[in-house]
């Protein structure tokens, strides 16, 4: 017991201190959560200790609860104790030579601007505290302790956002008003679900059209509530879902791994550009209108056209080849070559906003509309071919290839067809972001697009439309959210991802078989 | 079309048929004539080249030499989904099945080739599409309690037991309405209740369906129990050929199984 305890706070302690050493805490300590109260830097000690305390009581019950206490606050202790030790070596030896961020700043906030001995103690006190708080928490039935931990981080996600950070009061009340809307859904959630299912079973038309409208209303509603910036990265999320529900035909539905899917935006793109922009080569100036089929089209002919040469590759190999695919287009559109059509590295630029008789898109919150009608008829594709001869051929395709052909699926006519239909989602998707940003650069379709793009796929939750949707929130909207972070976003993001892909390999709402799946790889 | 034995036309025939691997002749010029309506068994000594002898019906491997009639017609240069469409089915020695798909979605995809709705279908359900996946699924889950899983259609293929699998198998085989069905193994791994009553299945199949059954099986039981007729393999050549109980008396046979003289029940 005490054996655990100790290595469960070293461990957390050397986490801590890695990060200290990062520079975290510094850049952190200007980040107010709670104004006056607490800093980001503060709490991540703070949850740190808790981490420890927690992690160090034992699972079985057979301890009194005052023994897991005693584990938790040992932990604690050992944990805050490497963090004093830090300091007071920090501000013993420089070593700044060797550990740039080894400086009297960081020291200063690991002890908590009281001076290196009454700081490292006060440290160690109150790491002793946190960790028997969180020793202590592990008793606490898991509904009220789950909801806790939602509530906490609410209030760190608010405040971070807030530029000052939370009041004392807001905190309190934001805290409150998540840990019982929390607790309320754990405790009572199931019946009220199933009251809903009642009533919706009794006139299911009727609840279905209110839902459906008061989520249409929030929806048109919601570039009024975030604002300019707000809604430019909303944006930027909605047209990540229309490639994302592409690629999510691609790999998802016909588990076809492709890696250059980016190619299609860059053709959706280019097209719209070479077809509406009186500065393009061909000095076209055709209306938005005409040209957003038609880069769907060219989209969804360059997938079947890629289809063909990969039709007998699986795997690793068709993710190789689509790779090189998606780099070949990137490379032909900044190419010398068709300087003369596609202007090389300068791109295509007055490209017009779309416009509907005399009024012309120009800002943020009419491309959202643009884009909301996109995704809406996306989605509403995906969901009807998901349920269908088409989506049920491309499952097959999916789980087993041989067997899908012996069974009578066309696997040429079904993989071009996925490939096509996948692409046209993502010209799309091009079509209105050239339009959206007036111009087009070959640098704006590199190989990390498509990698994000597979990466939300991945993230939300393979094969699931609402799960493609949370993951362009996540993936694409959380890094820009994360801004203030500066430095530390990237090493924030990927942290949180590697925790999500462990916590939930399945992704963050999964299609409905794989749930199953996994579910049963557990039962077994 | 010519008739055999039992008065039936030829279902399938396949002639002097020959598949190498490099070096190797899986399968060496066998010729077995299969009437309609009858349950043909293939068997044979592990790595006699009986699922190859598959392969090379349902048109997954080509063969190198000889050629395999289908009512009349050649298999050989079909891609598998084309004779599948023919009528030609078949189950796998260890499992195939879609398996993140429900039973009734496996039997579903089974009904492919003669289903006719595409993307527009897909996205505009047109009452054609509404109507024609009423049925399928009307038909899937017949097809389902056919076998022996009434009801069991939103089942994971997975998370029915091992003998379920083998039915679903056979459901989804016979989703495709063939004439021909080809099963591999069909009882392996079954207990003797259920290898019983996988064996009143496959008469059904050929009493109640019209269909010809080409069974490859290990259980000798099951062999003798079902079979008009039995072709038996070695080293990729037809030994012998003829009703289970001449092929059970022929020294040839015996000699394959056992290196020489002796009786063994379960090969």
């Amino acid at each position: 017991m005490l054996k655990r305890s100790l290595r469960r706070g070293a461990l957390v302690g050397g986490v801590l201190v890695f990060i200290a050493l990062i520079g975290a805490p510094a850049a952190f300590a200007r980040e107010p959560v709670v104004r006056g109260v607490v800093t980001l830097s503060q709490l991540l000690l703070a949850i740190g200790a808790l981490l420890a305390g927690s992690g160090a009581a034992p699972a079985t019950r057979t301890r009194s609860t005052g023994a897991v206490v005693a584990a938790g606050a040992i932990a604690g202790a050992v944990c805050m104790l490497l963090l004093a030790l830090l300091a007071l070596l920090v501000s013993a030896v420089d070593l700044r030579q060797v550990l740039v961020n080894a400086t009297p700043q960081l020291v200063d906030e690991l002890t908590l601007g009281r001076g290196v001995v009454t700081g490292s103690t006060v440290l160690v006190v109150l790491g002793t505290v946190l960790g028997a708080l969180g020793g202590w928490s592990t008793r606490l039935p898991a509904a009220i302790s789950r909801s806790a931990v939602l509530a906490g981080a609410a209030v760190v996600v608010v405040g971070v956002l807030r530029d000052k950070g939370l009041a004392i009061a807001e905190a309190v009340a934001l805290g409150v008003a998540v840990w019982a809307v929390a607790y309320g859904r754990s405790r009572w959630g199931s019946a009220l679900a199933t009251r809903y299912q009642r009533v919706q079973r009794r006139n299911s038309t009727m609840v279905s059209i209110v839902v459906w409208i008061a989520g249409l209303f929030i929806l048109l509603g919601l570039p009024s509530i975030l604002g300019t910036y707000g809604t430019s990265v909303l944006d930027l999320v909605g047209l990540y879902v229309l490639m994302g529900l592409g690629l999510n035909i691609v790999v998802g539905y016909a588990g076809l791994l492709d890696l250059g899917y980016v190619a299609f935006f860059t053709i959706g793109a280019y097209v719209t550009g070479l077809l509406t922009s009186p500065a393009a080569s061909t000095q076209l100036g055709l209306s938005f209108w005409i040209a957003w089929p038609l880069a769907m089209v060219a989209a969804a002919g360059a997938g079947a056209l890629l289809g063909i040469p990969v039709l007998r590759m699986r795997g690793d190999y068709l993710a190789i080849v689509t790779l090189g695919f998606g780099e070949i287009i990137r490379i032909l559109v900044l190419s010398d070559t068709f300087k003369s059509v596609l202007g090389g590295a300068q791109g295509i630029i007055e490209i017009p906003g779309p416009s509907i008789g005399s009024f012309t898109m120009m800002r943020p919150q009419h491309f959202y509309y643009l884009i909301l009608i996109g995704v809406m008829i996306v989605v509403f594709v995906s969901r009807r071919i998901s349920d269908s001869r088409v989506g049920r051929a491309w499952m097959a395709i999916r789980e087993d290839e041989d067997v899908a052909e012996a069974t009578g699926v066309n696997l040429v006519k079904y993989k071009l067809l996925a490939f096509a239909m996948g692409a046209s989602f993502s010209g799309i998707g091009g079509a209105i972001f050239a339009s959206w940003v007036h111009s087009v650069f070959p640098n704006s379709f590199t190989l990390l697009v498509s990698i994000n793009i597979l990466s939300l796929v991945i993230v939300g939750g393979i094969g699931s439309i609402p799960g493609v949707i949370l993951g362009a929130f996540f993936l694409v909207g959380l890094p820009e959210v994360l801004r203030s972070f500066a430095d530390f976003r990237m090493i924030t993001f990927g942290a949180l991802l590697v925790a999500m892909m462990i916590a939930r390999p399945e992704g963050l709402w999964p299609a409905k078989s794989r749930r199953r799946e996994l579910h049963l790889e557990v039962a077994e | 079309m010519s008739a055999a034995a039992n008065g039936h036309p030829v279902c399938l025939s396949a002639r002097r048929v020959t598949k190498r691997f490099g070096g190797l002749v899986a399968v060496d010029s066998v010729s077995i004539d299969i009437p309609e309506r009858t349950v043909a068994s293939v068997i044979g000594p592990n790595g006699a080249g009986k699922t190859t002898f598959f392969n090379c019906i349902t048109g997954l491997y080509a063969p190198e030499d000889g050629d395999i009639l289908f009512q009349g017609r050649s298999l050989v240069g079909y891609r598998p989904d084309s004779i599948a469409a023919m009528g030609i089915a078949r189950t796998y020695q260890n499992i195939r099945l879609f398996s993140a798909m429900t039973a009734l979605e496996n039997v579903l995809v089974g009904q492919h080739a003669h289903l006719r709705s595409g993307v527009f279908g897909a996205i505009f359900r047109p009452s054609s599409t509404v109507l024609e996946e009423e049925r399928a699924q009307q038909e899937a889950r017949e097809m389902l309690a056919f076998v022996g899983l009434p009801g069991r259609g939103d089942l994971l293929a997975t998370s029915i037991p091992y003998g379920g699998q083998r039915r679903l198998e056979i459901a989804r085989a016979l989703a495709s309405r063939p004439k021909l069905l080809l099963l591999d193994e069909p009882t392996a791994g079954m207990n003797p209740q259920e290898t019983d009553d996988l064996m009143h299945l496959i008469e059904r199949l050929r009493d109640e369906l019209a269909l010809t059954v080409l069974l490859i099986e290990h259980d000798m039981r099951v062999v003798m129990g079902v079979s008009d007729q039995v072709s038996v393999l070695h080293y990729g050549t037809k030994i012998s050929e003829g009703t289970p109980k001449e092929v059970q008396n022929d020294p040839r046979v015996v000699e394959a199984y056992l290196g020489t003289g002796g009786s063994h029940g379960h090969a």
